[in-house]
């Protein structure tokens, strides 16, 4: 037993080694596998600012990792086809340019996250579920019928974008990118988990009535965290479509909304670095497992299966001693 | 556009609707009275259309097929309860979602692993092939009409069931109060695990009529589940009639807007942009007649409960 | 009666057939405890409610701080300076004592939305905070989980989170309850330093605190007010004795 601490430093300095080992060997296929773990783990901290604080049982994180990654692959697709985006009412033009590239995926997914969110947090428990869902598959549908933009199959960009005084097309490189980012999204959230905020997001979904008769509205609340939650998912979308060079409804299908739940509840709800553990396991099982079975999600779902039924807690839980998480 | 294509996309409307009930009045059910949120239901509404396919494959009688879907999503149901679903009663909504998602996983890769990857096919009988000819001179394929019929056959059985028998009566109490129906000496067990089969059972029967006149595939469940979702939202938790009507509100929505939105917008934008945007649209409208129960009405247009 | 903290008229309130409040109209005066006594079944949960925002009441008005609150959300009346306990404790139980008053203290500056800064590193809420624990005694139990306190504790707290509104009213929804002798005689006395600082709808079963602490009294019973006055008042009137104290007795 050690330290949640110590075990967090301990994820940290892996995924600062084992890249940095990878590239001196000359294995670029470990690094995209490791940026590939951090840009999840990324989604996964957005979601957990809903879920493990709020307690918001969202499945529909996928709408925001889609739009992050729609927001990508259209600026892209147009500056690469230097066609404008929209004339009217005024023109906006495609980019290649990282940065506006994320403003724009965090904006466009804080707005759907808003609509959202407003929506759905008018309910909750199973019905919140529900809905969540529903909206995740109404982008899933809406994507696959948007044949402007490839429809079921998807937009292709040629060449990854940009990021000033970097070369985004070394593996290193562009880890160093995703890495920074996920680094940043880790400080801001643990510092809103303890921050005024987050204690009544928190207090909020342990005793509602409380948080009122102090003066706050749960339900703004709520919606707050969900739409600064669906923002940094939406970045970490933004930088899956960079990833793969490429963007389809399937970022927005139910299974990825499902994916990005299983990394939080495999590593520990509610805790800072539940998600990042979680993703590491996560895509060391695809990776391994799936080499060995086509079959390899049977075991995933077994494992899974094994964590809820007697493991809450996640690995954090079982690798730490601390035993109650806060935020 | 003809009076005979609508009336048409009105009865595709209706038999899809019907269908929709089938699976949401088994996850209603569960909901309501063990609480529980099951995303593994669609993966029930597969397994039956995988037994039927198999049956029917090796035996060429359909309605062997049909028990046959309906005894495998059954006994599937009752093994899920007893060995997993019944540790995640007392449990909150993430473990539910979680371990439900897991048995979809576990599912649908077993059955890809059974079945392979290709869609199985099966075929509609010899004896509901073909068209009829309705009155005013609309011909409309026999087989959809008998899902139709069947759909409201089962809704009317499910009603009476409710309402009627001492098992409905027990499933009420559940629904309302748990403790009652322990104190009035009903094994609570034995109850959720025959609720849990009974819905197991529907989703089945769904996916083997469904199955004949689409493809039977790996992930064929999880579309159908997440609109049942949508149709309890609109009916409201807990409420079979609700389920009923939420189901129809939605089968015919998602039929008859795919035909009138593009149309529709022709009036106004030229054609083929309609036809893409109306398209587009089409594919969003049930989730937007969600969201706008959703305002007009949180709970559900039957549900009592938040 | 027109310098009243709060004041309800004509409240009405109806659930299906049964009628839970049937026209009330009580006041709270400044510097006073005002109890509401009642059976069980009496409707005083469904008052506080309706005073407190939580029900919408089918009929009447509710006045605080001179102006008309009945609209009014339960966090918008809580923000105006009502503050309440609860019967059964709601406090964020998976966080230490400390970091429920440090929320308490945030809610009551409005700043609940700040999202940059560690709330324990805000020196001015911390303060806050420690002083309305030390007003009720729990300073020494700061670093505890609330889930670890004891019953008598956690009523300490909610009474601490109540002051850390600077509310202009207290609804103490039966803050005696389950305390025990012991702490029933200390919050009596801590309550009887607390009506200072501000006025208290006082609901409470516990008739040897009511008769030391209150002010005025009035008997709830079905729904309706059916007497109002001083202990002395209140104790002689022969309704309340047969529908009440009889009863009770």
């Amino acid at each position: 037993m050690m330290q949640e601490r110590t075990l967090n430093a301990l994820v940290l300095a892996g995924l600062i080694a084992i890249p940095l080992f990878a590239y001196v060997t000359d294995e670029p296929f470990t690094i995209t596998l490791a940026t590939r773990t951090v840009i999840l783990a990324m989604a996964a901290v957005g979601l957990n600012i809903a879920l493990g604080l709020g307690g918001l049982v969202s499945l529909g994180h996928a709408v925001f990792f889609g739009l992050g990654g729609y927001a990508m692959g259209l600026l892209a697709y147009h500056a690469q086809t230097y066609t404008p985006l929209m004339e009217v009412p005024f023109l906006i033009e495609g980019t290649k340019s990282m940065p506006v590239i994320w403003l724009v995926a965090v904006i466009v997914s804080a707005f759907a996250a808003l609509i959202i969110g407003y929506l759905s947090l008018r309910t909750s428990g199973g019905y919140f579920i529900m809905i969540t869902l529903a909206f995740g598959q109404m982008f899933f549908f809406f994507a696959i019928s948007w044949s402007a933009y490839g429809g079921e199959d998807g937009l292709s960009i040629y060449v990854r974008n940009g990021f000033p005084g970097l070369n985004t097309l070394d593996p290193i490189q562009f880890y160093a990118i995703c890495l920074t980012l996920l680094a940043i999204v880790l400080w801001f959230a643990s510092r809103l988990a303890c921050s005024p905020f987050g204690l009544a997001l928190n207090a909020a979904r342990q005793s509602p009535d409380r948080v009122r008769a102090m003066g706050l509205d749960p339900f703004r609340l709520r919606l707050v965290a969900f739409v600064v939650s669906g923002a940094i998912t939406g970045l970490a979308g933004a930088l899956f479509a960079d990833l793969n060079r490429f963007v389809s409804p399937a970022m927005f299908s139910w299974q990825m909304s499902g994916e990005i739940m299983i990394l939080i509840i495999l590593g520990g709800t509610g805790r800072l670095y539940g998600p990042v553990l979680g993703a590491i396991v996560f895509v060391t099982l695809e990776h391994t497992l799936g080499d060995i079975s086509d079959y390899w999600l049977i075991f995933l779902g077994l494992l899974l299966l094994a964590v809820v039924l007697f493991a809450k807690g996640g690995l954090i839980g079982a690798l730490s001693s601390r035993r109650t998480a806060h935020g | 556009m003809s009076l005979v294509l609508i009336a048409e996309q009105v009865l595709n409307g209706l038999q899809f609707g019907v269908m929709l009930f089938l699976m949401a009045a088994g996850l209603s059910l569960i909901f309501g009275v063990m609480g529980l949120i099951n995303l593994a239901h669609g993966s029930l509404y597969m397994i039956g259309a995988f037994c039927a396919a198999a049956v029917a494959g090796a035996t060429g009688s359909f309605v062997l097929a049909l028990m046959a879907a309906l005894a495998g999503a059954a006994v599937a149901g009752a093994l899920v309860e007893v060995l997993v679903i019944r540790r995640l009663y007392n449990k909150d909504h993430l473990d539910q979602v979680l371990a439900t998602f897991a048995l979809i996983l576990i599912f649908s890769e077993g059955t890809r692993w059974l079945f392979g990857s290709f869609p199985l096919y099966l075929n509609v009988p010899d004896i509901l092939s073909g068209p009829v000819t309705l009155p005013g001179g609309i011909q409309y394929p026999l087989y959809r009409l008998v899902l139709i019929g069947a759909g409201l056959a089962v809704a009317g059985g499910l009603f009476w069931l409710i309402s009627k028998t001492r098992i409905g009566i027990q499933i009420r109490a559940g629904e309302n109060d748990r403790e009652m129906i322990a104190a009035l000496g009903v094994d609570i067990g034995r109850l959720y695990t025959l609720v849990f089969a009974l819905g197991a059972a529907l989703a089945g029967l769904a996916g083997a009529l469904v199955g004949a006149i689409q493809s039977v595939q790996v992930g064929m469940g999880e579309p159908v589940l997440i609109l049942a979702f949508v149709v309890i939202v609109i009916g409201g938790i807990g409420s079979i009639k609700g389920a009923f009507l939420g189901a129809l509100l939605v089968g015919l929505t998602n039929t008859l807007g795919g035909i009138f939105l593009p149309e529709a917008l022709k009036l106004m934008i030229e054609p083929a942009a309609a036809t893409s945007i109306g398209a587009s649209l089409a594919s969003m409208a049930i989730y937007i007649l969600m969201a706008v129960v959703l305002v007009l009405k949180p709970t559900g247009l039957f549900g009592a409960r938040a | 009666m027109a310098n009243a903290v709060l004041e309800t008229r004509n409240l009405t309130k109806s659930f299906g057939a049964l009628q839970v409040s049937k026209s009330i109209s009580i006041d709270l005066l400044p510097g006073e405890i005002h109890a509401v006594i009642g059976p069980n079944g009496a409707g005083k949960t469904t008052l506080i409610h309706q005073i407190c925002g939580g029900l919408r009441p089918d009929g009447g008005t509710i006045r605080f701080d001179g102006q008309d609150v009945t609209g009014l959300s339960v966090d918008a009346r809580a923000a105006a300076g009502l503050a309440r306990t609860f019967q059964i404790s709601a406090l964020a139980q998976e966080n230490t004592v400390l970091e429920n008053a440090v929320l308490g203290a945030a809610g009551a500056k409005g700043q609940g939305f700040r999202m940059f800064t560690p709330a324990l590193e805000r020196a001015d809420l911390v303060d806050a905070a420690r002083s309305a624990l030390e007003r009720v005694g729990l300073l020494d139990q700061q670093s505890r989980l609330v889930s670890e306190l004891s019953h008598g504790q956690r009523r300490q707290l909610e009474v601490a989170l109540a002051l850390s509104l600077s509310p202009k009213a207290f609804i103490l929804d039966e803050p005696m309850a389950g305390l025990g002798t012991e702490g029933s005689k200390r919050m009596t006395a801590f309550l009887n330093d607390l009506r200072l600082e501000a006025p208290i709808l006082l609901v409470e079963h516990d008739m040897d605190a009511v008769f030391a602490l209150a002010d005025r009294i009035s008997v709830l019973v079905y729904g309706e007010i059916i007497a109002s006055g001083t202990v002395d008042e209140v104790r002689a009137n022969p309704k309340v004795q047969e529908a009440y104290l009889g009863e009770a007795a």
